[in-house]
């Protein structure tokens, strides 16, 4: 008993001294479960890989609550080098002149290169200002893609669907072989935000809100959105669609069971779904309508990115910019990749993992990234929205009010557009 | 009675300065600044903030959606209070009448106490689950479809069920140290008088219980407006979506979800003055008809 905990303690004391001598940094981060882990790893694959900066990840819980904490300890001059702002939240983030240093900055300053071309498409405009210059640092990155259930395929003898018409054709087919034929996880994202961004439509004005707080205003009342809504509560009421609510889990679940025969799912559900779908699986596009012109362009990334606080000492920002640096090596991204299933984002970590056969062996890994490198169009690089994620509270209260029959699509619409653009104009004031 | 007296004129306040130096801590202290940040518009980081006068009450007070909540609110308050005490109040009355075996009777139902409240809310939220949950495939016998988490009466029934349930062995251990306490002269003598149980109850138990009743009316309906925010957290999992809310967990939405700091804080003074006009009104009007000797 004595061994093991001298051992230890020397292992401890050791470290000490060795992180004594170290430039220490703080990582918050919104991240649980096995992708907490991998954090860690990857924070100590970096303190291994150098000896003149320790970095330490600390969990904040969920993804709100990282952002919350970050505010806070920002307001007290506590604020830790690196936070992890998720998408919703990255205006709130970039809005505030001051709060952060551009990633890019930083980098550059720490004497490196920075291209941006080295990033693949979907993710490099998300988290960029208007001019392209990156702010935030991507970092776990995912695209809406469509989980296919091959055996319910092979059972009604279909094709999955590449367009929303394909869906209306085979759905009933599927029907009548005994399964649901979709389910999704999450209607803001999925089928919203990225709605917007597969067809190539404007989603707010501004250029998406990327220009100015000032006047932004939302287009929810868009006739395609309507008609995508209109299509999803009458597949509902035929039973080619089930609603299980807001959460991600209630709806995951039918596919899981091999109930439903697709699921439209995040490419970073890919590591857990390996596990717990209890069918053969594969995965597809997310489906476009044909109908509509210009469409079938690319999604841009869900997810989080990094942000590096400012007010801190030149030093550790130095340490910031390399493991920035570290982060993006093709070898750190690879790794962080095949461990979550979220996608590679940069060219050189993707065909990394292309020449060592990954993609042969698990074909449904490289959907989210093909899909992330589709054609792009002006409105398919993202939005930036004040008061988001309280947005987001509204669609999915509106949203789930017309699967329950309480309200219209065109009612619900309207709803949202007129709240919407009451906060946005309310985070303008802010902002402003 | 023997007088104290204090040799100093400072010695009371050093011996009170701990407890109100936690109360200024963390009472009055974010009182205050709740009160300061509800008449600004403030930028998330601290960058600046605009005096905005009354308007954050105005936008809180005139949105439909905050009606509807507080609606909410009131009706979810009175239902858990009514039912957690009156439940409670039977099973203690119940469990005071029984003479054999009384202890494991008594034991079972204070136990429910010593769970957890974020587990008994899990426990709940598995009960009344849309795939799993043994209640929701009970429902369905009567032909109920119960959908908690998409119908927003169902989540609200859920709710309800699961406040309730989690309520029901703090009033029941009160009720019955309180029904322990009427001497045993007094109930002979009434049941002398009184052959009918539920008459005893009313004119006799009840009104000399009701020190106790009124101590855990006060405590239900806080417990109702505020402790109930765990159990709604765990029951919508995080999605508010369509489901009801209460007033407390529309502060947490706004002010820790949406980073909307000056209108959250509206909310949350808005939240202050109704329990202090609630609490003044008991005290006022409902603790004059309480007779404590």
């Amino acid at each position: 008993m004595f061994k093991p905990l001298s051992l230890a303690g020397f292992a401890l004391a050791f470290s000490a001294t060795a992180s004594m001598a170290a430039t220490n940094i703080t990582w918050w981060h919104g991240m649980a479960g096995r992708n907490g882990e991998v954090i860690n790893e990857v924070a100590k694959k970096f303190n291994d890989a150098q000896s003149a900066c320790a970095i330490t990840p600390v969990s904040k819980g969920t993804y709100e609550e990282a952002l919350a904490s970050g505010i806070a300890a920002f307001r007290a001059g506590e604020q830790p080098n690196i936070l992890q702002v998720f998408d919703a939240g990255a205006a709130t983030i970039i809005n505030a002149p001051g709060a952060v240093i551009a990633a890019e900055d930083l980098i550059t300053q720490a004497g490196y290169t920075f291209d941006r071309e080295a990033f693949i498409e979907g993710v490099r405009y998300f988290y960029a200002a208007p001019d392209g210059k990156f702010v935030g640092m991507p970092f776990n990155s995912s695209a809406p893609i469509m989980y296919v259930n091959t055996e319910a395929l092979e059972k009604a003898g279909v094709e999955a669907p590449k367009t929303w018409e394909d869906f209306e054709t085979i759905a009933p087919k599927l029907k009548e072989a005994g399964y649901l034929p979709l389910v999704q996880s999450q209607l803001t994202w999925q089928f919203t935000e990225n709605f917007f961004s597969r067809h190539n439509i404007q989603f707010a004005t501004n250029n998406n809100g990327y220009d100015s707080v000032v006047d932004t205003k939302i287009n929810m009342t868009d006739p395609n959105l309507v008609m995508m809504f209109t299509k999803l509560k009458a597949w509902a009421d035929e039973g080619y669609f089930g609603y299980y609510g807001a959460g991600w889990n209630d709806n995951q679940k039918l596919f899981e069971d091999g109930k439903a025969a697709f699921w439209i799912g995040s490419s970073g559900s890919f590591g857990g779904l390996q596990k717990t779908a209890q069918k053969p699986f594969s995965a597809t596009f997310l489906p476009y309508w044909g109908s509509i012109q210009g469409a079938g362009t690319n999604t841009f990334i869900g997810g989080a990115a990094l942000f590096a606080m400012s007010g801190k000492p030149e030093a550790e920002n130095k340490c910031t910019a390399d493991f920035f640096q570290f982060l993006t090596s093709p070898e750190v991204q690879k790794f962080y990749h095949e461990a979550t299933g979220y996608v590679a984002i940069t060219k050189a970590a993707y065909e990394l993992a292309k020449s060592e056969g990954y993609y042969k062996e698990k074909p449904a890994a490289e959907v989210g990234i093909q899909q992330l490198m589709l054609k792009s169009g002006d409105w398919s690089k993202g939005y930036r929205l004040g008061f988001y994620p309280q947005i987001r509270e509204i669609m999915e209260r509106e949203y789930g009010r017309i699967f329950a029959g309480e309200t219209t699509v065109e009612e619900a619409l309207k709803t949202i557009e007129t709240e919407a653009n009451e906060l946005l104009a309310r985070f303008a004031k802010t902002a402003g | 009675m023997k007088r104290v007296q204090f040799s100093s004129p400072f010695l009371p306040y050093l011996f009170i300065a701990p407890q109100m130096a936690i109360i200024f801590v963390f009472f009055y202290w974010p009182s205050v600044q709740a009160i300061q940040s509800s008449f600004f518009l403030e930028d998330p980081f601290g960058f600046g903030s605009t005096f905005v006068g009354l308007s954050n009450y105005a936008d809180a007070l005139g949105s439909a959606q905050y009606q509807a909540i507080a609606r909410f609110t009131v009706v979810f308050t009175a239902l858990v209070t009514f039912l957690s005490l009156g439940i409670g109040m039977l099973l203690a009355v119940k469990a005071d009448a029984v003479l054999k075996g009384s202890s494991t009777y008594k034991t079972l139902l204070i136990w429910v106490y010593a769970i957890a409240p974020p587990v008994a809310g899990l426990m709940g939220m598995m009960f009344f689950d849309q795939h799993i949950g043994p209640l929701v495939k009970f429902a369905a016998l009567f032909g109920w479809d119960m959908k908690v988490g998409l119908n927003y009466y169902d989540t609200a029934f859920a709710m309800i069920a699961v406040s309730v349930w989690k309520q029901i062995p703090y009033n029941f251990i009160f009720i019955l140290s309180g029904l322990q306490s009427i001497p045993v002269s007094v109930r002979e003598a009434a049941a002398i008088d009184c052959r009918s149980g539920v008459r005893r109850f009313w004119t006799m138990t009840l009104p000399l219980l009701a020190p106790t009743a009124f101590f855990l009316l006060i405590i239900n309906m806080t417990y109702a407006l505020f402790d109930t925010f765990g159990v709604i957290d765990v029951m919508v999992k995080d999605k508010a979506a369509n489901n009801p809310i209460t007033l407390v967990y529309k502060v947490y939405m706004d002010g820790f979800r949406g980073n909307d700091l000056g209108g959250s804080s509206a909310q949350s003074v808005i939240l202050m003055i109704v329990v202090f006009v609630l609490t003044i009104f008991q005290f006022r009007f409902i603790e004059r008809r309480v007779h404590y000797n």
